[in-house]
């Protein structure tokens, strides 16, 4: 991929993001002024006029977007409303906990999904094979939260095993990894055995094999690699299906992360929070599929974008 | 991404031809073929019959509360109270009647939502599709800017911001699909395009929106249907999610996911509470999953697959 290639996805990202920005503006804005929110019941007409043209709500919603556009040019994101302090800085102070629990739970899925699927390809109608696909269409039907209170009952309360939520050492990790990467786990599973099945009758594999290559060098090699690119695509999408799933995961096993804070600014009206977090979530998850299109070059020289 | 415009047009026409005869043979053979299919069809039939046929097979209203028979375990224990065969919630409610009541809030929220993002997705898709040029790009770019925010996130905000209400979820829910139908029948508009029937109707003189929606509409419908049938799982799990986040549906409704949230409060003492409505969501979507199966070999929707 060249360079000017990079450059205009860079380009295409940042409109995106932009986008996301201005839409996720006006939806908190909906709802109509917050400033009885924020104010005791007995506050004065007048305290609230003042607070009001304060905070900038007694002006059009178009000047208000305009005004907040110039502070974030500025790197200003704006105040808590319920914290105090810079929404840049909460959010980012989440970010860690998000990030780690993303990350591995990530790992996680391409650890088990890809020699799951590739076993139940190389493998068909044994047992092993049969309780991979069983598991992988279960872990896609079933809902992650359910899958999260369900391995509380199970681990947490009746065998007392792992705690049942917060963050600390790799114990606390442990379910909230595995729910949150059930999801795309299951669907990278499928895909994986579906590409190799389809690879595995090519000629070339036939070729491969019949020179007398290991078969371990044939499918790993040759399969796996020409099998790899609808996976790279779906493992693009896992990243933001993750980034959504962040936000119950982490709310089942109180999570300090940065889903969690979005669905308890959300519910407190505060905005300029939920607007630092879902941009930077999207911003994250433009940045991975950026890495995913590059990534695809790599595994398939053939595709040059243009 | 990559994108394979106008390839094997002619494949598509021809398989959308097919006579009524040999589809319903079709859809007999696979069902014998791969009996999962079979049973999930049946298993989906009877979810549908339950939830419209719900007075008949439930003791009594979902709302019913009774202090006397709070968190009652389910009939494999002594205490068991009959007719309560999956026991009671906090509040003293069948849990089972809720169940059976639950579907009906599931399954008419994953129909109606995937008549609203059916719809609006098609739409887009074939209008960005058959103009091309400043309307693709800008619709195209919409789409992409909201597959960024994760639609869990982005029916949060919709629901915090106007209320709980079914319409509200039904039409956010909605929303937060319509990308997959247009991105779909997009590239189906763009391979269509080229080929010789589209081409031979421009000629004769027919106009833009009798060309989209007598000519190509019809022939993007087979990939349309397939993931249509996938969809309403979807919208089923993500009415449980929202449900679940305090989001969904208004109490007392009984929905899924707002019966396993309920239920994590008490899962030291009553297991069951949280337990048998993660059950139902389970097999439904697994139900619904199977026939959508069913229908994508039968239909064999190349374009999406």
């Amino acid at each position: 991929m060249n360079l000017r290639l990079i450059l205009i996805r860079l380009v295409q990202g940042f409109i995106t993001a932009f986008l996301v920005f201005t839409v996720v503006f006006f939806i908190m804005r909906l709802s109509g002024d917050p400033t009885l929110l924020f104010l005791p019941p007995d506050a004065s007409q007048e305290d609230i006029e003042r607070f009001r043209s304060e905070m900038g709500w007694d002006q059009p919603l178009v000047v208000q977007y305009f005004n907040y556009l110039g502070d974030v040019v500025q790197g200003d994101f704006g105040k808590s409303l319920t914290y105090g302090g810079s929404a840049l800085e909460i959010v980012l102070e989440r970010l860690p906990a998000t990030l780690e629990l993303t990350i591995v739970a990530f790992v996680l899925t391409i650890l088990i999904a890809i020699p799951a699927g590739l076993i139940a390809a190389v493998k068909p109608n044994t047992l092993v094979s049969r309780g991979v696909m069983v598991v992988a269409l279960l872990g896609q039907a079933m809902p992650g939260f359910w899958l999260g209170v369900m391995m509380i009952l199970l681990f947490s309360v009746a065998l007392g095993w792992l705690p049942t939520g917060g963050r600390g050492g790799p114990t606390h990790l442990i379910m909230p990894a595995i729910v949150l990467g059930s999801w795309g786990a299951a669907k990278i599973t499928r895909l994986t055995r579906a590409g190799m099945l389809e690879v595995l009758g090519d000629d070339y594999i036939r070729t491969a094999r019949s020179k007398g290559l290991p078969e371990r060098l044939v499918l790993i090699r040759h399969a796996l690699r020409n099998a790899l690119l609808p996976i790279l695509s779906a493992l693009g999408l896992t990243v933001g299906i993750m980034l959504g799933g962040a936000i119950v995961t982490e709310t089942v096993f109180a999570w300090p992360g940065v889903g969690r804070l979005i669905v308890q600014s959300v519910l407190k009206r505060d905005f300029p929070v939920v607007q630092v977090a879902v941009v930077l979530l999207a911003v994250i998850f433009l940045v991975s599929n950026l890495v995913v299109d590059i990534l695809y070059t790599v595994v398939d020289p053939r595709i040059r974008y243009d | 991404m990559t994108e394979n415009v106008a390839q094997e047009p002619v494949a598509k026409i021809q398989q959308t031809e097919v006579s009524e005869r040999t589809l319903k043979s079709r859809m007999i053979r696979s069902l014998r073929q791969r009996p999962s299919r079979a049973i999930g069809l049946i298993i989906l039939l009877l979810i549908v019959l339950a939830a419209v046929f719900a007075p008949l097979i439930t003791p009594q209203a979902p709302e019913d509360t009774s202090l006397q028979l709070r968190l009652k375990p389910p009939f494999w224990s002594d205490e068991s109270v009959s007719p309560y065969f999956l026991g009671t919630d906090q509040l003293g409610r069948d849990i089972w009647t809720r169940i059976v009541y639950g579907a009906r809030i599931s399954l008419a929220i994953g129909l109606l939502a995937m008549l609203v993002a059916g719809p609006i997705g098609v739409f887009f898709g074939l209008i960005s599709g058959h103009r091309g040029g400043i309307v693709d790009a800008t619709v195209m770019r919409i789409a992409d800017a909201q597959l960024s925010i994760p639609s869990i996130l982005l029916a949060v905000a919709i629901i915090a911001v106007l209320g709980r209400s079914l319409l509200i979820l039904i039409v956010v829910l909605g929303i937060t699909k319509w990308v997959e139908y247009a991105r779909i029948s997009r590239a189906d508009v763009l391979k269509l395009k080229e080929t010789d029937f589209v081409l031979a109707s421009t000629v004769v003189g027919a106009k833009n929106n009798r060309l989209l929606f007598h000519h190509i509409l019809p022939n993007v419908m087979t990939p349309i249907i397939v993931l249509a049938s996938f969809s309403v799982a979807e919208m089923i799990l993500a009415e449980a999610t929202l449900s679940f986040l305090g989001l969904g549906v208004p109490p007392p409704t009984p929905s899924w996911g707002s019966m396993i949230s309920d239920g994590r409060d008490y899962l030291s003492n009553a297991w069951w509470v949280s337990t048998w409505p993660g059950i139902a969501v389970l097999i439904t979507v697994l139900a619904i999953n199977f026939v959508g199966d069913w229908l994508t070999e039968v239909l064999h929707p190349r374009s999406i697959l």
